[in-house]
């Protein structure tokens, strides 16, 4: 598998098919078994925890929840990073911010508390806070579960606008697959651990193979089985009580 | 059942040594979380000014019920006026400490272990770390010296009032002099006294900030999880400081 240098990967897949645990080995968060991970050209297994610490100073990571500070307002949030690895003046440090907040349309909502947000406005004071420090990589988990139909057109129009305008390399974990094909040059499928099918969005859609199909189609049955493995459906309803 | 047992005490053995390990990573960034001075000062807040009530009402009723049973039992022997020697060698030496530190894990070590489960449970430890921000540095280092600063403090506290308490009742109510009182516990209260209290309070300061931060760091990141390690965080914070006081009375000895 491989991310293509400033350009939009999408890795889409059934839940449970390991997509989270590759954005965990893509950021060094779990080590690989097997495999190599190659990141701007380092190697993830052999880099010192020091090392992997400056090579994560390059990526911005946005979280499912947002994972925001819940003790610290908006701006502080923001501003988190700043103040943990710049020695910046308050002036710089408060331009800086607000021009990120600026861009993903919440100045107003600086002085408020993560905990006042809506679940959107949460994930939007996130990816400024991923994008203050000007990473070279961007990865979004799950950027739009669980949002309103507005809140995700505006996290689709952020993902594309900040990739290209801060010629950022954009990777996107989800299974929404419309929204995802309005955005991303690249898409890999997931399923049962491995990739099964990749290409443009448009090379996806019209694709034969049937787990492509049963995925983009969203049908109930198919490669993916509909029912959880179970011992044979009247055996078990006709066992007597003890005799499971 | 010695299976079962033998399984127990590895299991805790290995627990053991994990704790120790996580103290030793503690301890290694503590010089390098000590230039965010703020960051701790607030944690001694945290753990230290929001534990005062709880520990001045208890000193205070300890220290009151200590001068009423003190004052029964020494009447039997007609030396009611070594009240105040037993009263403060009584509570700086043992209640002082190990009360305090008992409230302290119910009060403290609780906020502690449930914080940093919650902040485990909704990734912003995760997060922190993708910033490039070592959490044990930023987060658990000012907790872990928040607590470990504010214990001795409060344990003090505790046991000036507990001694104010035990006047109380002995004095204006029992009615033993007030001189001999208070002299007598001048005179026979010596420094090893106090400093057995201030070791046992420093000790117990670093046992149960180490057990809420860890037991919270390594929380399971889900409701029950959280739970689970607030109330591990109280059981496992009484059970070692009664053991510890045991093993350092008997060293004081």
């Amino acid at each position: 598998m491989e991310i293509p240098r400033g350009r939009v990967s999408a890795v889409m897949g059934p839940s449970g098919t390991g997509k989270t645990t590759l954005l965990r080995l893509i950021t060094g968060q779990v080590r690989a078994d097997a495999g190599s991970i190659r990141v701007a050209g380092a190697s993830l297994a052999e880099l010192s925890r020091d090392e992997l610490y400056a090579l994560r100073r390059r990526m911005g990571m946005l979280f499912q929840n947002g994972a925001l500070l819940t003790d610290s307002s908006v701006f502080e949030n923001v501003a988190f990073p700043l103040r943990e690895h710049t020695k910046l003046p308050e002036r710089v440090i408060r331009q800086l911010v607000l021009t990120k907040l600026q861009a993903v349309g919440l100045r107003g909502a600086a002085e408020l508390m993560p905990s006042e947000l809506s679940g959107g406005m949460g994930r939007r004071v996130a990816l400024a806070r991923a994008i203050v420090m000007d990473p070279e990589i961007l990865i979004y988990d799950e950027p739009f579960a669980g949002l309103d139909p507005i809140s995700m057109g505006v996290i689709l129009r952020l993902i594309r606008r900040l990739n290209d305008a801060l010629g950022l390399t954009s990777i996107v974990v989800s299974h929404d697959v419309h929204e995802i094909s309005s955005v991303a040059d690249v898409v890999y499928l997931l399923s049962g651990g491995s990739v099964v099918a990749q290409g443009t969005p448009q090379e996806l859609n019209s694709s034969r193979s049937e787990i492509v199909r049963q995925f983009v189609g969203g049908l109930a049955d198919g490669p993916v089985p509909f029912h959880y493995p179970a011992p044979d459906y009247f055996g078990e309803l006709l066992a007597r009580d003890g005799d499971h | 059942m010695f299976a079962e047992l033998w399984i127990s005490l590895t299991e805790s053995l290995v627990r053991l040594g994990d704790i120790v390990r996580f103290l030793l990573r503690v301890l290694g960034q503590v010089p390098r979380a000590l230039p965010r001075f703020q960051l701790i000062v607030d944690q001694v807040y945290n753990a230290g000014s929001l534990s005062l009530v709880i520990i001045m009402l208890s000193g205070l009723f300890v220290g009151m019920v200590l001068g009423l049973q003190g004052f029964e039992l020494l009447q039997r022997f007609g030396s009611e006026e070594a009240l105040g020697t037993a009263a403060a060698i009584g509570l700086v030496k043992e209640l002082g400490p190990v009360v305090t530190a008992l409230l302290f894990a119910g009060r403290a070590g609780t906020a502690l272990a449930s914080e940093l489960g919650l902040m485990r449970a909704t990734d912003q430890l995760s997060a922190m770390e993708m910033m490039a921000v070592d959490p044990v540095r930023r987060v658990v280092v000012p907790r872990f010296l928040g607590g470990v600063i504010a214990m001795p403090l409060l344990a003090a506290i505790f046991s000036m009032i507990g001694i104010y308490g035990a006047q109380l009742v002995g004095v204006q109510i029992m009615h033993v002099d007030s001189g001999s009182f208070w002299s007598q516990m001048r005179a026979s209260v010596d420094l090893k006294d106090i400093n057995e209290g201030i070791v046992k309070s420093c000790v117990f300061g670093v046992t149960c900030s180490l057990i809420a931060v860890y037991e919270g760091y390594h929380a399971t990141p889900t409701a029950e999880g959280v739970g689970a390690a607030t109330t591990r965080t109280v059981v496992t914070s009484a059970v070692v400081v009664l053991f510890l006081d045991y093993l350092l009375t008997a060293f004081f000895l």
